[in-house]
């Protein structure tokens, strides 16, 4: 790993102000997508700048949100988010328990990986993505494959889910990475349902058609290959498939 | 740069670059062979240690955020003398083949104690110990020697 200048800010501001003062910068939140991209040189930031003194960790249910802080490791989202047992189930089957133990939620959120976890949850428990200087829908935060809404040096402080009347999420796994091939998260909001499709694009998105047909009580639909993903783990087909079985799959686990 | 680190009660004075992981610290400044480097991609297990008690991967740490927490490494369960019962469990177990994952194993099985408390399930174990390979594929023993070794430390604590 190239060695770079390592600050640890005690506020937001110390930090934002870290991030502008020159040369390429990167916010550290868990580290277990950032250091393993630094080892591989994919990364060479020249400061930076770890989070962990910023006190933006923990879980606070405010009535209709879940608010979680966004350096809540995924150890305390799978034992803490009682309000939501599906993103607490969603959070206990990312990577293993030493993952969970150092990953965090802002992390993966803010990185917004095309297999991650998190992201469906956001999506489909419309998710309000509070940062240092705004708020952001989640329907308008993720935008592809590893591309959000945050500005350079923006900061999420916490992310606020929507809590559902039932929820699940199901996920076809790596076996090696964890990462979802296909994942799935299934959101009863009374009124209304969302459906996000993690995995399967080059960035998480709503089944619109999946909504619409549940809402309806009708047949579930295909999701059609065009556009899916394909690598040596699935091809497109395969994905689209692993879509209705994973969309399946949580209908039958809504908790 | 200079950093403190508590590692099994003693404060050691480090300096070595930001970029410095901690297995890298605890391995090559200080001597600390116990902790391995397996697969370095976060995926193996090999370099489990505990971070105030909390088991975790010292090859995606940086030895700086280890700063002010305590850290444990295999060298401070036991000695050769009187092995943590932990360890005393993979002996007797033969919870081991080659070894080289063994260090993990054991700081994962501490991990099960510290989460799921001392009477495990074998179902639990192989469950849980998803974050750590043994290429000798000896499984059925560590699973075995977690689930002893988590009982006596009942026994130990009573």
């Amino acid at each position: 790993m190239r060695d770079f200048d390592l600050v640890r800010p005690a506020s937001l501001a110390a930090a934002t102000a870290a991030f502008a003062a020159g040369g390429e910068a990167a916010y550290l939140a868990g580290g277990h997508t950032l250091i393993p991209a630094m080892k591989s040189r994919l990364r060479m930031p020249d400061a930076l700048i770890d989070l962990a003194g910023l006190d933006l960790a923990g879980i606070v249910p405010d009535g209709k949100r879940l608010w979680i802080g966004a350096m809540t490791r995924h150890a305390d989202v799978a034992g803490g988010a009682s309000a939501i047992p599906g993103l607490a189930a969603l959070a206990g089957g990312i990577g293993d328990p030493q993952v969970r133990n150092r990953g965090t939620l802002g992390g993966s959120i803010a990185n917004n990986d095309p297999a991650a976890d998190y992201p469906a949850a956001a999506l489909a428990l419309d998710a309000l993505i509070e940062t240092d200087r705004a708020t952001h829908k989640a329907d308008d935060f993720f935008q592809g494959m590893f591309t959000t809404a945050l500005a350079d040096g923006e900061i999420i402080t916490r992310i606020g889910f929507a809590i559902p009347q039932r929820s699940a999420y199901a996920k076809f796994r790596h076996p090696a990475s964890r990462y979802a091939v296909v994942g799935v998260y299934v959101a009863d909001h009374g009124n209304s349902w969302r459906v996000a499709v993690t995995g399967a694009g080059p960035g998480v998105f709503r089944w619109a058609e999946a909504e619409a047909a549940i809402a309806a009580g009708g047949a579930l639909p295909t999701l059609p290959a065009d556009d899916l993903n394909s690598d040596i783990h699935a091809g497109p087909e395969y994905r689209a498939h692993l879509c209705g079985v994973m969309l399946k799959q949580a209908l039958a686990g809504l908790v | 740069m200079d950093m403190t680190l508590n590692i099994n009660g003693q404060a050691h004075d480090v300096a070595a670059p930001a970029a410095s992981l901690l297995v890298e610290v605890l391995r090559d400044t200080l001597g600390l062979t116990g902790t391995h480097i397996g697969c370095d991609t976060s995926q193996c297990g090999a370099c489990h240690v505990l971070l105030d008690g909390v088991a975790v991967k010292s090859c995606t740490l940086l030895a700086a955020q280890a700063q002010g927490a305590a850290i444990t490494t295999i060298e401070g369960l036991g000695t050769a003398e009187t092995l943590h019962p932990m360890q005393q469990a993979f002996r007797d177990a033969h919870g081991l083949q080659c070894g080289f994952c063994t260090p993990g194993m054991v700081m994962a099985g501490l991990e099960m104690v510290r989460r799921h408390g001392t009477r495990l399930t074998p179902a639990l174990v192989a469950h849980e110990l998803e974050g750590n390979l043994c290429r000798c594929t000896g499984y059925l023993n560590i699973v075995k020697a977690i689930v002893a070794g988590a009982a006596a430390m009942e026994t130990a604590d009573a």
